[in-house]
């Protein structure tokens, strides 16, 4: 197996993820359900999926600049707020410009009681989520109610950004040129595993919000900033060990800032999104329902890093996908056996380290979901709403000691002390 | 030393008041900004709130408000963050209400076995991020959110349905919820006794008697804390827990037994509520959880602190209710209060320490100068 240890990261989680929709392919069958490969499954994915990521690298730019954001929940509701806000006054990429200054002034707050003042990072955080959904609604009784459509918990219909299906992928138009539909092509010809590939992937080539790309493109661009450019190289100084950064000459300060801010920023852009027609099309008060912290789960389970927060982002918006369209509740009684499946993989590694009590805890977990998807039809509809979080839960309780967090994150820094 | 005293005590109780005024301000430029008249606004509140049944209303929404600040100082006390308390009171106030549905006992036993279920449950669900904290290095923060979401649209939102009461509208109240519990299950309320001092109470106002349980939980966490060989322990890890090993305490049984406590209080924060209904209805009252930890932080985790900032939090959410007929300015003005108060108070509270530590630096490099050689 060492030429799979050698192989380049790309190739070795490529092949993770083929070998997950294998196990998807598999366990769907015994279920009598094509939900768990379909395109539309992918699709939701995929678009619950984007503001996960965005909240996840929001919490990046913060926590690898030291400070801990939990306040990205409440940066998020006022992105929801001043997109949709945005989005019914001016347009819908005002929206999305509205929707990240004002996260970015959630996240103002936060630097200002963490960084300048020293406050504890969570306390700043709890503070921030407690007074969000305040501004917001409030906001809304003085605005929104004074729009048709619009009340003090919601919006008047919020215009989206355009979409792009992809040319010979997913038989988008090329110019007026009608081109093949490649993925779509395979995936009608129910060849097993292939077939399931090509409509996993059609359902992410197809109607593409741009806002999404615009989030996927963040991937790459913040794995470059971070590590390949001297801004993210005194960025992360700060959260590692900000004294040296210091005595670098570096104004640990000034980086400590603009990593929050940029982290409200994103919170905002994820808060747009959720309220564009991308997902609801609307501002509705308590709409975010927890996805900030589901983001921070996603940044953890990433290893703070940016395409690791992809996956996490991708795997917990799945069973949210998943949810949306599971009318009949077979497709989410498969995940259960996937969970299954998932925890006897962590047994096994754990044996091959030689960790016993890992072992055997995640040995009974999995057996324990077995017998839970061979004693049921169906499972309660609330699974799906808490799936990422026991995932997460799973992640940290196996793999906590193997993450590794920025050194100094949400340690209160003071300007020569030590 | 006495004038020292006499600074310290002003530094301390110069924060909170800054933070309150400083959210007056705020909200004041707030409501002037929207069109609103924020004298007009606040001086219907303070009209409303100055009525024995809004009293009422508000001493029954300080009651829950502060038993959770005291489950969340429990934890702040070791340097304990447990955000769960909002998971903890919703999943213990609904099973303790279905259980104590199911049994018919004695009058005072019978609340007293609810309380044990609810505390139990709670002790239990926060407990559970105590030994994930200990045994697999999982931050208690992170974990106490997901349990919260777990609890919240998960166990809540399903278990809920499972028990719900048949019928759809319970005693008149207009609210679903689980199956009514016998009469020997509840408190009676406290309008006898409050009414020895103030005229008869009327629309129908019941006095809490959770107060009484709210009052006996702060004496308890005042003793606890300040008067017994683990209240010390306690203390001595939240300030030091390297020195406190050292001193014989094991760190690790602290962080469960502190966590098991914060959420064995944070389990009774549901039940005033389950109490005055008679059941957990199917919309409890959610956010008393964030709020006690806000409520905790302002009163700097000091049973007289927590009890005054309960008090303001409970006044600012139910005399706005006033606003919405009198049409001074949108009731959610105190949400935003709320926020202000709670962030303008750390923020305070931590200028006003730095400022004690400089005293003190000043004090104890004067006192080195005067000595002898």
């Amino acid at each position: 197996m060492t030429w799979f240890k050698d192989a380049p990261p790309w190739l070795r989680w490529t092949a993770y993820a083929a070998f997950g929709v294998l196990i998807l392919t598999i366990v769907q069958s015994l279920d009598d359900t094509n939900q768990l490969t379909s395109a539309s499954s992918s699709q939701s994915m995929l678009r619950w999926g984007v503001p996960i990521l965005l909240a996840g690298l929001g919490g990046l730019f913060s926590e690898r600049a030291g400070v801990v954001n939990i306040g990205l929940e409440g940066m998020m509701i006022l992105g929801t707020w001043f997109g949709a806000w945005g989005g019914v006054t001016f347009g819908p990429w005002w929206g999305i410009a509205l929707g990240v200054l004002g996260g970015v002034l959630g996240g103002l707050l936060h630097a200002i009681a963490t960084i300048t003042f020293g406050v504890d990072h969570i306390i700043s955080g709890v503070a921030i989520n407690i007074l969000a959904p305040g501004i917001a609604r409030f906001l809304a009784s003085e605005i929104f109610t004074g729009i048709p459509g619009g009340s003090i918990t919601q919006s008047p219909r919020v215009p989206g950004v355009g979409n792009i299906t992809f040319a010979f992928l997913a038989g988008g138009n090329f110019g007026a040129w009608k081109s093949p539909n490649l993925l779509g092509w395979i995936a009608e010809k129910d060849w097993f595993f292939v077939s399931d590939l090509a409509s996993l992937g059609l359902g992410m080539v197809s109607r593409v919000s741009h806002m999404t790309l615009l989030a996927l493109a963040l991937v790459p661009f913040t794995g470059w900033l971070m590590w390949r450019t001297r801004f993210g190289l005194r960025l992360r100084i700060c959260g590692e060990r900000p004294e040296a950064g210091e005595s670098q000459g570096i104004n640990v300060y000034r980086y400590k800032y603009i990593g929050v801010l940029i982290s409200g920023a994103l919170a905002g852009l994820a808060g747009a999104f959720i309220a564009s027609p991308e997902l609801s099309g609307i501002y509705l008060q308590g709409q975010t329902n927890g996805r900030g912290f589901i983001g921070m789960a996603a940044l953890i389970f990433g290893n703070w890093r940016p395409f690791g927060v992809l996956g996490g982002a991708l795997l917990f918006g799945y069973p949210f996908g998943i949810g949306l369209r599971d009318l009949s509740g077979a497709a989410s009684h498969s995940l259960v056996l996937v969970n299954a499946i998932g925890l006897a993989g962590v047994a096994i590694w754990a044996l091959t380290r030689g960790k016993r009590t890992d072992a055997v805890l995640a040995g009974v977990l999995s057996a324990g979901a077995a017998l839970w998807y061979f004693s049921t039809q169906f499972v309660p509809d609330v699974w799906k709403d808490v799936l990422p979080f026991v995932v997460v839960l799973l992640v940290l309780i196996f793999f906590a000691q193997r993450l590794r967090p920025p050194a100094a994150d949400g340690l209160r820094y003071r300007k020569g002390e030590t | 030393m006495k004038f020292a005293l006499g600074r310290r005590m002003l530094l301390t109780m110069a924060a909170p008041v800054t933070a309150i005024l400083f959210a007056l301000v705020t909200s004041s430029i707030v409501l002037l900004a929207s069109g609103s008249n924020p004298v007009a606004a606040f001086g219907d509140m303070v009209g409303h709130a100055s009525k024995l049944e809004t009293m009422v209303d508000i001493f029954n929404r300080a009651t829950p408000l502060f038993i959770a600040g005291i489950a969340a100082a429990i934890g702040f006390r070791m340097n304990l963050f447990n955000i769960g308390v909002e998971g903890q009171y919703l999943l213990a106030g609904l099973v303790a209400a279905h259980v104590g549905s199911l049994f018919l006992l004695p009058p005072v036993i019978h609340f007293m076995f609810i309380m044990i279920v609810a505390m139990t449950v709670g002790g239990a669900y926060a407990g559970f991020a105590g030994v994930l904290k200990v045994t697999r290095g999982v931050n208690e923060v992170i974990s106490t959110i997901m349990l919260n979401a777990i609890a919240i649209s998960g166990l809540v939102a399903y278990l809920i349905r499972v028990w719900q009461a048949g019928d759809a509208i319970q005693g008149g109240v207009g609210r679903v919820g689980t199956t009514p519990i016998p009469e020997s299950g509840l408190l009676p309320n406290l309008n006898g006794l409050l009414e020895i001092v103030t005229r008869e109470v009327r629309q129908g106002k019941e006095l809490t008697g959770m107060l009484i349980v709210a009052i006996l939980v702060g004496v308890g966490y005042q003793v606890l804390v300040n008067r017994t060989r683990f209240g010390f322990d306690l203390r001595a890890s939240g300030i030091n827990p390297f020195a406190a090993q050292v001193g014989g305490v094991a760190p690790k049984r602290m962080v469960v037994i502190a966590m098991i406590l914060s959420g064995a209080v944070a389990g009774l924060v549901g039940l005033p509520e389950v109490n005055s209904l008679g059941f957990f209805a199917a919309n409890p009252i959610q956010g008393l959880g964030f709020t006690g930890i806000a409520v905790a932080l302002l009163g700097r985790n000091h049973t007289a602190g927590i009890f005054v900032s309960a008090l303001i939090f409970a006044f600012l959410d139910i005399s706005s209710g006033v606003l919405q007929f009198t049409g001074a300015a949108s009731r959610e003005i105190v949400v935003i209060m709320q926020g202000v108060i709670i962030l303008a108070a750390v923020v305070a509270y931590e200028v006003a320490r730095r400022a004690r530590e400089r005293e003190e630096a000043r004090a104890a490099a004067a006192a080195l100068v005067e000595a002898p050689a």
